[in-house]
């Protein structure tokens, strides 16, 4: 029998590497926050101060959107193949293998996002001294976005055509997210501390951590039946 | 070798509104292979998802070994290896990787192991190819050898032999008498009756009402 740690790392492991082979998918959702993030400066005004204003919310609604791109790809594969079904029947803990696959989505959508956000505010003109606390709060707001959407992704899987489904089951949740993470970032860009919002954010991850794979597990077990 | 005994009594399984299994009961022993048949949409598949535990039955119970599958689901799960009618491959992925993983966290499996149970299904050409380049029934030898590599005493098989040649179905006739030959159980629904000893084989068909 493998041990659970094995387990998660083959999980994680055959996921990084089947997305390195398909890469579109990959970069689909960044190509779209990138874009997205762009067409502001466009539409409103080149003016630096304005878009500093907007910056927080463009940045995090933008990330939020990308991210909802990204989870309808989190099961998708593994419940049209069987694999999900080998995993639920594999005498390993389908909670914790769910968590593992989650960790990779939050590896392959949540990271890149983080580390691509300082270039979509430097394009909203938000100064350099800022960028620490945005990547920060992103990465932390994604991580429980990642998470979150395995328990919407899982309860979806049965369902053709789920995806605007699961956009209707996600954004409510996601709205204290999007709250929290614009405040961490308007104080970030304000030069103000960042850390009141970071520990609601915080707050958030650890709760998603503890529930959110039992659930996603509940989910897919019925979507498998 | 501790010998195994399944059984199922008086199943019951809705599938939505309708009623596919009415008070259905069974039992298979170590050396046992029980062939599972019935016109499509009869229940087969149904059944054996029943048994691995995928679906709830609605009343009735399915035990291994005297134990109800659903009191300890992972003991019971770790000693089952499941092949549905898709084979569980991912097309980016060559066989060996995918049996690496597939098989890997169930439990520890080396390169030999893996290069072993590929050369007895007959994939050993093949194996370094994407699988999504493999025809169907390339891609169901890659899917049994994920099965032997399991090392599980029971087998349930939902159409083994789909999409294989006439060698492919004497080799999974081959490999399902070598498993109950071991002290395994294995069950599969077919459409074509697998090659496996009358003495050792058990009939259940399945009829629509």
């Amino acid at each position: 029998m493998t041990g659970a740690w094995s387990a998660a790392r083959l999980v994680v492991e055959r996921d990084l590497r089947l997305a390195f082979r398909n890469r579109a998918q990959l970069l689909h959702p960044l190509l779209f926050f990138a874009i997205v993030t762009t067409l502001f400066p466009l539409a409103l005004s080149p003016e630096a101060s304005r878009l500093r204003d907007v910056a927080p919310g463009v940045l995090w609604v933008a990330a939020l959107l990308s991210s909802l791109l990204a989870i309808e790809f989190l099961f998708r594969d593994d419940a049209q193949d069987g694999t999900l079904e080998q995993y639920a029947l594999s005498g390993q803990s389908l909670t914790w293998l769910l968590f593992a696959k989650t960790v990779s989505h939050w590896l392959l959508a949540g990271l890149p996002l983080a580390l691509m956000s300082p270039v979509a505010a430097y394009g909203l003109g938000v100064p350099t001294s800022a960028v620490p606390g945005i990547v920060a709060s992103v990465a932390l707001g994604t991580v429980a976005l990642s998470l979150l959407g395995a328990v919407t992704a899982g309860l979806t899987i049965g369902i053709r055509r789920g995806g605007a489904l699961l956009s209707l089951l996600t954004l409510p949740l996601a709205v204290p997210l999007l709250i929290f993470g614009a405040q961490a970032t308007a104080r970030a860009i304000a030069g103000s501390g960042i850390a009141g919002p970071m520990y609601f954010l915080a707050a958030f991850t650890v709760l998603g951590i503890t529930l959110a794979p039992l659930a996603a597990a509940a989910a897919v077990r019925i979507s498998l039946e | 070798m501790s010998a195994h005994r399944l059984t199922g009594d008086t199943l019951h399984v809705f599938r939505g509104e309708r009623h596919v299994l009415r008070g259905l009961s069974f039992a298979a022993e170590s050396g046992q292979y029980l062939e599972v048949s019935g016109a499509n949409g009869a229940g087969k598949t149904s059944l054996l998802r029943t048994i691995v535990g995928l679906v709830q039955a609605e009343s009735g119970s399915v035990e291994w070994n005297g134990r109800n599958i659903h009191a300890d689901s992972r003991a019971y799960h770790a000693q089952l290896a499941w092949l549905g009618h898709d084979s569980p491959l991912k097309g980016d992925l060559s066989a060996i990787e995918n049996l690496h993983y597939g098989t890997g966290i169930r439990r520890p499996v080396d390169a030999a192991a893996i290069d072993l149970a590929l050369e007895e299904v007959d994939a050993s050409r093949f194996a370094d190819r994407p699988v999504r380049t493999l025809s169907a029934g390339q891609r169901r030898r890659v899917a049994l050898a994920g099965v032997l590599l399991a090392a599980a005493p029971l087998w349930v098989l939902d159409e083994p032999a789909t999409h294989l040649d006439a060698a492919g179905h004497a080799l999974v006739g081959h490999l399902v008498e070598r498993r109950i030959e071991t002290g395994g159980i294995v069950i599969a629904a077919v459409h074509a009756p697998l090659p496996v000893q009358e003495a050792h084989t058990r009939r259940l068909g399945l009829s629509t009402k």
